[in-house]
């Protein structure tokens, strides 16, 4: 999809006003935030285990060549086939040139991240491919067309009415003309109109949370059941996924698993944990003819070799957006791109370009609420405050606020000179205060006077009080 | 660390550039607290620490103002803030911010070595405890986002409250979660910032307290504007205002004597 983080502020604007999201995300924020810590607290050596999490991870990323490497030797031993994309455009090229090799008609879609990253649904449907997304939240997304709001939830923001009347829309010309207005009804609905979609596909594709270089295994982790019904029943399954989500072997997976639901759902382990290791052997009961991954690159070796490499440690458990207050204030589809939240902001400005994304890594109070739950120990706000950096070494940061720093930077620098600026800002202060009408002339100010009264100032600085009297508190 | 050269520490106050415009009041009562604790006080001639270009990503401009505040504080036993953002800036990310700059970096770790939030300087370093003094209300404490996950603040201020007797800690819900602020944040993105803060209070107000302290005036001023906004009664004060029963001068954001 092409990334409307330009109009992060216009989103944003939007979302705070829109009800329906507000009580969706309302209900997400507490429900996550919750489940996390009581998953949390039946864990025993939980800060050992997510050290020895990150450090599988350091490792890998510090020889990740290699590991690629032996992860291909050994999925082409198992008799798939690895496919390299630098771009986007490469990984949908390559995509669609296999399901041109098949003659498909129906292709069937398992969640992936990194589907949406190469936009693929588009490509797809473009070329005349009938595309059906079979998790229950990419379904729902699907029949909105809009692009997820949460990585591990992509239909978070809808409320259940609104589900109903999408269902209502789309499924009557099915001869379901029943509005299902419950959640077993919802699903079961969804899951008579998927059963004859699963059934009948061409190509099943499907992300990877994680790929395990000893055995050449995607492995997805799900909680209905869809990622094995897609990878196993139609004749062709590919992988869309991403050079970083190799890790050496599967006792490193075993470990990492026990974070990945935890910090995501709050459950010990999902549903269903499925590794795909080749395509279907001779005596195989059943699954695919084909087995394809493609590797997408999309910038992530340039982190690799540069100051961002440790976002490449995610592991897309979601935690950090479900701890964000700005992303529960404003929801997923504000950050206009496939990611959001935290692991959004640093991520869609380095994939998509500094220009255009501007305001992602600045609409972040730097709270640290998301390096603390990460499991990865990711430095969130370090990360985004570099993004910060180029952004004003680049001059994409607006011209006023740059010479605004550097006027203040003079100041600051001057300390008499600063004194008795801050003399006359304090007494000015004082006189505005009772007077919004002037107030509100003045720049910034009515952003926080807008719902927000102006603090009283005391009228004279600290400093001169106190080299007037420096023992006036004894 | 090093330890105090003599038996009454020297302490350099680093009022913070909010608190020196807005709120002089903690700064006064800061230095009643040190003084009550046994420390010298000197107040070097100060201007900001350098956080608004430091988070605006203007590296260069925050180094100048980093040198000058290690030029102004290295020779203190401890260098003693007001606020955790601000305390957070020197003891976490001045080392950082002359990484390559060995002459300087090497200095701004020893400073950092030696610089507290004031808080936690009182509980846990000097081991301070609230003379007798009766305070009749029930209060309720917004934990800093900066002071709570760099520096770990979060029994200090409470332990300090409790040695106030009379004085009654009601815990609200999210105590945690960041109330808004952000410095530029909440003028950049006002109206997310709102949307924060109108939830912190939702939380401070089912609380039923009397007054919401907090370690850091930026956040305090945020809660305080909202507050008043509408129509709360709930006063805000500095938890520094509170312990040297300086809170004469009225709460935070209003005229003084109206509560």
């Amino acid at each position: 999809m092409d990334s409307k983080a330009h109009k992060f502020r216009e989103n944003a604007k939007v979302a705070l006003l829109d009800p329906d999201l507000q009580r969706a995300l309302g209900k997400a924020r507490g429900g996550f935030v919750d489940a996390r810590t009581q998953a949390f607290s039946c864990l025993d050596r939980h800060a050992e285990i997510q050290d020895a999490a990150k450090q599988i991870k350091d490792h890998t990323l510090s020889v990740l060549d290699e590991y690629l490497v032996l992860f291909e030797k050994n999925v082409n031993k198992v008799g798939g086939k690895v496919h390299w994309a630098r771009t986007p455009a490469e990984a949908r090229k390559i995509v669609l040139d296999i399901c041109d090799d098949v003659d498909a008609r129906r292709i069937i879609k398992g969640k992936s991240m990194v589907s949406e990253e190469i936009a693929l649904n588009y490509a797809l449907e473009t070329a005349g491919y009938d595309v059906v997304e079979t998790d229950l939240g990419e379904y729902i997304i699907q029949l909105a067309g809009e692009p997820p709001s949460h990585i591990i939830a992509p239909a978070v923001h809808k409320t259940r009415q609104q589900i109903t009347d999408l269902f209502h829309k789309h499924h009557s010309r099915l001869g379901l003309k029943e509005r299902v207005t419950d959640i077993p009804d919802i699903v079961n609905e969804a899951r008579l109109v998927l059963r004859e979609a699963f059934l009948s596909a061409d190509v099943g594709i499907t992300g990877a949370n994680f790929l395990v270089a000893e055995t050449g295994s995607s492995v997805i982790v799900t909680n209905e059941g869809n990622g094995d019904l897609t990878n196993t029943l139609p004749g062709v399954h590919i992988v869309t996924t991403s050079i970083e989500k190799v890790i050496p072997t599967l006792e490193d997976l075993s470990g990492i698993l026990r974070l990945l639901a935890r910090n995501g759902t709050g459950q010990e382990i999902t549903s269903y944990t499925t590794l795909s290791t080749g395509p279907r052997r001779t005596g195989d009961k059943d699954g695919p003819s084909q087995y394809h991954v493609v590797l997408l690159d999309n910038g992530r070796s340039e982190m690799l070799a540069g100051e961002f490499k440790e976002m490449l440690r995610c592991i897309r458990c979601g935690a950090c957006l479900n701890h964000c207050p700005v992303y529960g204030a404003v929801g997923g589809h504000s950050y206009g791109w496939v990611y959001s939240g935290p692991m959004g902001a640093v991520l869609t400005p380095l994939m998509v370009g500094l220009d255009g994304t501007k305001d992602l890594p600045n609409a972040c109070t730097l709270n640290g609420r998301c390096a603390e739950v990460c499991p990865m120990s990711i430095p969130l706000p370090d990360l985004l405050r570099k993004i910060r950096v180029r952004q004003n070494e680049e001059r994409i940061t607006s011209v006023r606020a740059r010479w605004f720093m550097k006027a203040w930077g003079f100041l600051a620098c001057k300390p008499h000179l600063y004194g008795w600026c801050l003399r006359i800002l304090a007494w000015l202060l004082s006189w505005l205060w009772g007077k919004p009408h002037i107030l509100r002339l003045l720049p910034f100010v009515h952003e926080w006077t807008a719902t927000r009264e102006f603090p009283k100032s005391q009228g004279f600085t600290f400093q001169s009080a106190y080299r007037k009297a420096p023992n006036s508190h004894e | 660390m090093n330890q105090p050269s003599s038996p009454r520490p020297s302490v350099g106050l680093l009022v913070t550039c909010l608190v020196d415009l807005l709120r002089p009041n903690i700064g006064f009562a800061a230095m009643k607290l040190l003084h009550e604790a046994g420390c010298d006080i000197e107040v070097p001639s100060q201007t900001c620490c350098g956080q608004p270009s430091y988070n605006s990503g203007d590296l260069e401009t925050t180094k100048n103002i980093a040198r000058q505040v290690i030029d102004q504080f290295e020779f203190f036993d401890y260098v003693v803030v007001p606020s955790g953002s601000c305390a957070g800036m020197l003891i976490k990310h001045y080392p950082k911010l002359f990484e390559a700059e060995p002459k300087y970096r090497n200095r701004a770790i020893e400073l950092a070595s030696r610089t507290r939030e004031l808080v936690s300087f009182l509980v846990d370093d000097i081991g301070y405890r609230v003379p007798a003094r009766r305070l009749n209300v029930r209060v309720t404490y917004h934990d800093s986002c900066a002071g709570l996950r760099e520096l770990g603040i979060k029994g200090e201020p409470r332990s300090l409250l409790e040695s106030i007797e009379t004085l009654e800690l009601t815990e609200m819900s999210d105590s945690e979660v960041c109330c808004g602020f952000g410095g530029t944040f909440c003028v950049k993105y006002g109206d997310i910032s709102a949307r924060m803060v109108s939830e912190k209070i939702a939380s401070i107000e089912a609380t039923s307290a009397d007054f919401v302290l907090g370690g850091d005036l930026g956040c305090l001023l945020n809660i305080a504007g909202c507050l008043s906004r509408v129509g709360s009664k709930i006063a805000v004060y500095h938890v520094a205002e509170v312990a040297s029963d300086m809170i004469a001068s009225g709460p935070i954001g209003k005229d003084a004597g109206s509560t």
